[in-house]
């Protein structure tokens, strides 16, 4: 059932980037199933990030169509971290097709990262703003293509 | 001693009394400034800043809402009513966090003060990741936990005005002027932000946060190669001139922001968000 239920997961997407699944964010810790409830443990990829709600109630809505699943309990928890070295190799793609860069696996001393532009793959990058539109992203600028591209920020246990 | 569960919590009155203080004066501290940054919205000094000091006081209003919702799950009450139904004397967040930006009125003729905003989320800020690298170690688990998590995102926040700072008091003139002049008033009411207040004791004992002088030992030393890189003086001893919001003393400026932001939640505390 579990694996079933892991499943269902993989079609919920995230709000914000909807070609890349909650499972292949790396945001889903724990999933159980006891007595027709399904208990689904979640690691919000930032604390105040307003699309949680939206993700909530997305999974919810999947799992209870499922066949034997009479109720769905949605937990967001905090222990382990998300940090996005959980992001699937499978899910780095989805995001470069986006048009989004993954973060990068590994910073520099001082913080600062190499990222690879989406669309053409030049590391001839300059980071724009460390803010984005949304709390996970970055805006980047290619000086190879010349195009403005976001990349997801690194989040690591280090910082 | 390590409290994981909440039964074992309700078995420690004492313990209980110095978290649930610890946790309103994190709370309050990060709600107060995310409302004072959120003024700021449409007002920053270029469109970039605009989405990055937006972008800032989105995680720390989520910090807050984090915080209140430790505090319900202690059973303190619902978190929303914690954010919004709480009058200022009942409030634990430091004074200088809830000075208005500047003169004016976000609506008509916002006379704000970017030097004064920079100097104090640099400083608040380094007093927050002072605080949350002390409770990484907190001996009430689900704080501890939470704390790793505020710390990811802090660092970008952190790096953010710490790099506003310095390019400001080094630009020289009058940027230089009136970013030294911001730093003199923050310095007025910053012992507030360090403080842990009357019940501060108890908290170290409990092994909840290291104590103030430990505290304000580690804001000093990470400040200090900031203030040598900028040429600035940085004195050993700040003020609380205006009292210790950690008391529930606070100005006219705490009462006029609960009012406005609480309007809507008044209207019908009942309602669901
Ligand atoms: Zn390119």
């Amino acid at each position: 059932m579990v694996e079933k239920l892991t499943a269902a997961l993989a079609a919920v997407k995230d709000p914000e980037i909807d070609s890349i699944s909650i499972v292949e964010l790396g945001m889903v810790e724990n999933i159980q199933f006891v007595d027709g409830e399904a208990i689904v443990k979640l690691l919000p990829t930032f604390i105040g990030c307003p699309a949680l709600d939206i993700i909530r109630q997305r999974v919810e809505q999947v799992l209870s169509d499922l066949e034997g699943v009479e109720q769905v309990t949605v937990e967001f928890i905090h222990h382990p971290p998300w940090t996005s070295d959980r992001i699937t190799e499978q899910g780095r793609e989805k995001l470069k097709q986006f048009g989004i860069a993954p973060p990068p696996k590994q910073t520099g001393p001082n913080g600062e990262w190499q990222v690879e532009c989406p669309y053409c793959q030049s590391s001839y990058t300059l980071m724009e703003n460390i803010f984005g539109p949304t709390a996970c992203r970055s805006i980047f600028y290619c000086k190879q293509c010349k195009n403005p591209f976001e990349a997801l920020k690194p989040i690591s246990i280090w910082m | 001693m390590i409290v994981t569960k909440l039964e074992e919590l309700h078995q420690l009155p004492e313990y209980k009394e110095a978290l649930v203080e610890l946790l309103f004066q994190l709370a309050d501290d990060d709600f107060i400034i995310a409302y004072r940054g959120s003024e700021w919205l449409g007002l920053a000094p270029h469109i970039e800043e605009d989405v990055a000091f937006s972008s800032i006081t989105q995680d720390t209003m989520g910090h807050a809402a984090m915080y209140y919702q430790l505090l319900e799950d202690i059973g303190m009450g619902r978190a929303d009513d914690l954010a919004h139904g709480r009058g200022a004397n009942e409030r634990r967040n430091a004074i200088l966090l809830e000075e208005v930006n500047g003169p004016g009125h976000y609506l008509y003729e916002p006379q704000y003060d970017w030097a004064f905003a920079v100097v104090r989320n640099y400083f608040y800020t380094q007093a927050k990741k002072v605080r949350i690298d002390s409770l990484k170690n907190c001996s009430y688990e689900p704080l501890a936990q939470v704390a790793v998590k505020v710390n990811m995102e802090l660092y970008y926040h952190l790096m953010h005005w710490r790099t506003w700072f310095v390019q400001l008091v080094n630009a020289g003139g009058e940027a230089r002027e009136r970013m030294r002049k911001a730093v003199e008033k923050v310095f007025d009411d910053f012992a507030g932000v360090l403080s842990l207040g009357e019940k501060g004791e108890k908290m170290v004992e409990c092994g909840l946060i290291d104590s103030e002088e430990v505290l304000k030992a580690r804001w000093l030393q990470a400040v200090k190669p900031v203030f040598e890189q900028t040429n600035l003086e940085l004195p050993s001893e700040f003020h609380m001139k205006r009292g210790n919001g950690r008391n529930g003393e606070h100005t006219a400026d705490l009462i006029e922001a609960l009012a406005t932001l609480s309007e809507v939640y008044r209207m019908d505390p009942l309602a669901i968000w």
